[in-house]
């Protein structure tokens, strides 16, 4: 019966304990990342047309760009360590009695090292018929991880460019005016990601070393990295839940180690040991 | 609202820029825009709003220069307004410097516009290589906004081999091409002189959408942009430029490969990315191929990307981060390795199509301290999850098991003797 209880007992601490990592523990629930900026600035109304010209916006930002089928538009985004960026794009196509027949839209994802990243879920690429008014695209990507060895490309923290255009049309379509608009979620994808290790700099164009950006700094240059850089900076990305799933841990095989421990003590002494030595 | 957008754009490219090889240049020179105008005798057609293309093209210029950034110099160079005759040698010499590139006078460059009158022939090609003297080589960014409604009637002359003949000079020159009311020809012919140029193409079929289209394309090129610089890779790693982090751009042929080097310290990660623009007709499937190699022809690490269909660019980028040393001299400064790129495209193209000059690469070259090791798979070795829990307490418990049990061993045995 005591057993039971004890049992019970270290049982009820552990989830107690549970209870309190809780909310982080169980962070592959999609809670959006909480994020300021969200509604307080809508992003660029421009888009770029290069890599290098690429309009910058935050996750929860809406960029919007008006431009001429045909066109390769550019945006950036930053994405930190855990998150897992989703793209979604709407497009509103031209007047369609303009148009000649269906068009197929697609978005890429690019690395800071414009290297391609898939989409896990997601259309990337539809097609329109030639009555539809809008098109809506979706690229879920990876889980953004701390390091990757050298030879990989999953993603890491950096920026993500994104390039949305047209990639089949009947030729009399081009160059006709349709807009665009694109943002970005992320989720947090909490511990169950994080790798060891972490890079120098993050993936982002014009990255430098520390000696580089620290004369940059001096000079009252603002460095790449630091433009480049979320809303609430770089993490540094020692932290993950991680932390508490192993001290929860502990803990518990501390308890249930109390908890087996008594179980052996029984009650009061043994009882091949006479009352009273 | 719109130049509010443009200056936060500004500051943010300007942000984004590689500093490396930004740093060393001069103070920016402003951007350069000039407006080529087709003033052929098509252009009196009235399709637009009702209206004559010419009245169209006039009222979206009033407006366009209106809105003109102070920071940009503006020129204005037409095509066809002069010789009304049927001399085909002359009218296809018929262009000329209306207003020039320079800081804009609105009212005298408006009163130049509205002199304009539909005149004569279409020789695009000529135009654009005055306009491309117009901007000059200096270091500024160029565009090139060429306004027509009909393709080039002065073959042999191929507008679009000259764009891109005026692209490979390398000084950074964009044409952007409207047609107005285009025909299939007109617009196979102004898309392929954007697509060698990195440009835009757009239909116009209202007036609206001229002046708009027209002002965007203006202010982008008030978008500072940090410049490339060029470069030339050489055919193998030893002739092969040195190249600093930075921005640099070349151009690459069909199936040729190039070679840069690149000095890495010990310690250090070195990021590389390269652009392959597909700058004409090219077949649809292609791709792309940057390795890093070590002066001993051994491979280190490689980036390589495919695709099919319609694309501007492909690209792709790799990282190499150096070991540091372990056990060097303490204090000699150890030595940097010569890193290897080199960089191949699998692109194709039918045989009409001209190979030379070769399509243009872009190359970014960054150095950054090299990555912190991770030593384990997981965030500082830790544990996730319902089974290191389960684990932990199975292990805890028996731990406590054993220990109560040899406790009380032990002192049955200390109190039977």
């Amino acid at each position: 019966m005591r057993t039971v209880r004890m049992l019970a007992t270290a049982a009820l601490t552990g989830a107690a304990l549970l209870g309190l990592a809780g909310p982080a523990a169980l962070a592959d629930s999609p809670s959006a990342t909480p994020d300021p900026s969200a509604g307080s600035g809508s992003g660029p109304t421009e888009a770029g047309t290069t890599f290098r010209t690429a309009a910058r916006f935050l996750p929860g930002q809406q960029a919007t760009a008006q431009a001429a089928t045909g066109d390769y538009l550019y945006w950036v985004f930053p994405a930190d360590t855990g998150q897992r960026p989703t793209v979604r794009a709407t497009v509103t196509l031209p007047d369609a009695a303009l148009r000649h027949g269906p068009a197929t839209w697609r978005i890429d994802v690019y690395d800071g090292l414009r290297r391609r990243q898939p989409c896990m879920y997601g259309m990337q690429s539809r097609t329109a018929p030639k009555e539809a008014a809008t098109v809506e695209l979706a690229c879920v990507l990876r889980p953004v991880r701390a390091s990757a060895d050298a030879w990989a490309n999953d993603p890491l923290p950096g920026s993500y460019y994104v390039r949305l255009t047209v990639t089949g049309l009947p030729e009399e379509d081009l160059g006709q005016p349709f807009t665009a608009r694109i943002g970005v979620d992320t989720v947090d994808k909490g511990g169950a990601y994080a790798t060891d290790g972490s890079l120098g700099a993050p993936l982002v164009p014009g990255a430098t070393t520390a000696d580089q950006a620290e004369a940059d700094e001096e000079a009252g240059r603002r460095t790449a990295v630091e433009a480049a850089a979320p809303e609430d900076g770089w993490s540094s990305g020692w932290w993950s839940d991680r932390w508490l799933w192993t001290a929860a841990g502990g803990i518990l095989a501390a308890l249930a180690g109390i908890g087996g421990y008594v179980l052996t003590r029984g009650t009061g002494r043994p009882p091949r040991v006479p009352p009273a030595v | 609202m719109a130049t509010g957008a443009c200056a936060l754009l500004a500051a943010l490219s300007v942000a984004l820029l590689p500093t490396g090889a930004a740093a060393d240049e001069p103070a920016k020179e402003s951007p350069k825009v000039e407006l080529v105008l087709d003033v052929s005798g098509s252009m009196r057609a009235k399709d637009i709003d009702g209206k004559s293309r010419m009245a169209a093209a006039k009222q979206a210029f009033n407006e366009v220069l209106d809105a003109v950034p102070e920071e940009v110099r503006l020129g204005i160079r037409t095509l066809g307004a002069d010789y009304p005759g049927q001399d085909r040698k002359r009218g296809c010499k018929d262009t000329r410097q209306l207003y020039p590139v320079g800081p804009l006078d609105r009212t005298e460059a408006k009163t130049a516009v509205a002199t304009l009158a539909p005149t004569g022939w279409t020789p695009i090609g000529p135009a654009l290589l005055g306009a491309a003297d117009d901007l000059g080589d200096d270091g500024a960014t160029k565009r090139i906004v060429l306004i027509t409604d009909g393709e080039d009637t002065c073959a042999p002359l191929d507008p679009c081999q000259v764009a891109r003949e005026i692209a490979a000079k390398g000084i950074h020159l964009v044409i952007d091409t409207l047609g107005l009311v285009p025909d299939a020809k007109t617009r196979q012919q102004l898309t392929c002189i954007a697509e060698a140029t990195g440009g835009t193409y757009t239909s116009i079929h209202r007036t609206e959408d001229l002046s708009r289209r027209v002002r965007q394309l203006v202010d982008r090129a008030a978008d500072p942009v940090v410049t490339p610089v060029a470069t030339e890779g050489a055919v193998r790693c030893d002739k092969a430029p040195q190249l600093k982090p930075g921005l640099y751009t070349d151009r690459e042929s069909f199936g040729e490969h190039r070679w840069y080097r690149v000095d890495l310290l010990p310690g250090q990660e070195l990021r590389a990315s390269v652009s392959v623009s597909a700058d004409r007709a090219v077949n649809d499937d292609y791709g792309v191929l940057l390795r890093a190699v070590t002066l001993h022809g051994r491979e280190i690490v490689r980036g390589s990307e495919a695709g099919d269909g319609r694309t501007d660019v492909i690209s792709t980028g790799l990282r190499y981060p150096k070991p540091d040393l372990d056990d060097g001299p303490g204090d000699a400064k150890p030595a940097a390795e010569s890193v290897c790129l080199q960089v191949s495209n699998s692109f194709s193209a039918p045989p009409s199509v001209k190979t030379t000059p070769g399509m243009p690469i872009e190359l970014t070259v960054d150095v950054v301290d090299g990555p912190s090791t991770a030593s384990d798979v997981a965030s500082f070795g830790l544990g996730r999850g319902w089974w290191l829990l389960g684990a932990l307490v199975l292990v805890g418990f028996l731990a406590g098991l054993v220990w109560g049990w040899l406790s009380r061993w032990r002192v049955a045995v200390w109190r039977t003797h």
